[in-house]
């Protein structure tokens, strides 16, 4: 059982530092400031969620599980909404 | 433990390289970016060194509410930075900067190296009465039951420094309410953000205050997390500030200095000496000041950043 348990963090934790590297190359690479957006999402939302899903089989107890979720939850609503408001000055600028 | 190692050195150069760019970005924006970003790395040097309490108010403090301080100044230099006015350095002044950081650095690279082995420590001195203090956080203790004098300056320092933000006021605009000094656009993300976040943050802050007593956090961590979900509101234009004349805003202000001052003259009622609290009760009166501080703090720290009252400009839209 903890041998599938080690396998799943692996895999899932493994996975989410590829996107946190591929949202990185965007964003260093991607040519302007909303294609750099859409990069740097795939690092926060599937990154960190795949992150955290990897992790949850390592928590004490649920209380830890529950705080892990949280964070993930509340990097998502500060992150897109960040987005928008980088999106929305960057149009409002080439208008 | 050398996982550790590989993870503190990476933190460590990655802070150097923080500061590095912080101090050498000619645009004051991107400078205060890089000082937050330095701030919340700060913070996670000080979980790598176990002191979490001093890594949620370098997390709270250094990096949140310093870090909207100087974003909030960079946006009213901004205009007066694009004039091009050349402000001219004296002559040599590069470098006596740089003698005084190399003279700092050697300073403390002296002291690194010739630390003694075992280093000197007051924790068990901290630890030791702690039962008597009846809180289980030696921080906490710390902060209100041994050197709770310095707790006490601290926050009156903090309520003089907004004073001092009040007084740059012009005289006109003295009954006005503190403004960032832009309108907040109705209906933007900003909104959502303000509805989704404030109920969570809010509890978030008073949860850090009360656990605070036993274990990481307190008021000033607690505060600051409630002071940025009220520039939040003020962000999104959900809420505002009263006038800065407001009596109740002023209450609220001295309330928390106020019953620590009085908690404290009490003292030499119960035991004979100033700030010395009561056998047996002295967690009840942590707790009451933590609680009394807790929104003067916010109000406080929340003002600091709206800086001082004053009329929105209304030639530039």
């Amino acid at each position: 059982m903890s041998t599938v348990l080690d396998l799943l963090t692996i895999v899932f934790v493994s996975v989410g530092v590829f996107f946190f590297v591929a949202g990185t190359v965007g964003l260093l690479r991607f040519p302007d400031t909303l294609t750099r957006l859409h990069a740097l999402t795939k690092a926060d939302n599937l990154g960190l969620g795949l992150i955290v899903i990897g992790l949850l089989p390592r928590v004490d107890s649920p209380q830890d599980a529950l705080k892990l979720i949280l964070v993930w939850a509340l990097v998502l609503v500060a992150s897109s909404n960040s987005s928008q408001l980088i999106a929305r000055k960057v149009r409002r600028e080439e208008s | 433990m050398n996982t550790d190692l590989i993870f503190c050195m990476g933190l460590a150069l990655l802070i150097l390289g923080v500061a590095v760019f912080v101090v050498g970005s000619r645009e004051p924006f991107p400078a205060v970016v890089g000082f937050v970003i330095f701030g919340l790395l700060v913070s996670i040097a000080w979980m790598c060194l176990s002191a979490p309490d001093v890594a949620l108010t370098e997390a709270a403090i250094g990096g949140g509410v310093t870090g909207a301080l100087l974003l909030v100044a960079t946006a009213r230099l901004g205009d007066s930075s694009k004039k091009g006015q050349k402000t001219k350095t004296p002559m040599g002044f590069h470098g006596l900067v740089i003698l005084l950081c190399v003279a700092v650095s050697a300073g403390l690279i002296a002291v690194v190296l010739t630390f003694p082995e075992p280093a000197p420590t007051l924790a068990l001195v901290a630890l030791e009465p702690l039962e008597s203090t009846g809180v289980k956080n030696p921080v906490t203790a710390v902060l209100l039951a041994y050197r709770a004098l310095d707790t006490l300056l601290e926050t009156v320092v903090v309520l003089l420094a907004m004073a001092g933000v009040w007084s740059l006021a012009k005289d006109s605009d003295w009954s006005k309410t503190p403004l960032f000094g832009y309108s907040p656009e109705p209906g933007g993300p900003l909104v959502l953000l303000a509805k989704v976040l404030i109920p969570v943050g809010v509890i978030f802050g008073i949860y850090m205050v009360w656990t605070g007593s036993d274990h990481p956090g307190g008021k000033f961590q607690g505060a600051a997390i409630l002071a940025a979900m009220g520039i939040l509101g003020l962000v999104a234009g959900v809420t505002s500030v009263p006038a800065v004349t407001n009596a109740k805003l002023r209450w609220l202000l001295v309330l928390g200095p106020a019953v620590f001052l009085v908690v404290g003259l009490m003292g030499f009622l119960s035991v004979g000496y100033f700030l010395a609290w009561p056998p047996g009760l002295s967690k009840a009166v942590i707790v009451l000041i933590e609680v009394a501080l807790t929104p003067s703090l916010a109000l406080m720290l929340g003002l600091l950043v709206a800086g001082p009252p004053r009329q929105l400009p209304t030639s530039n839209s």
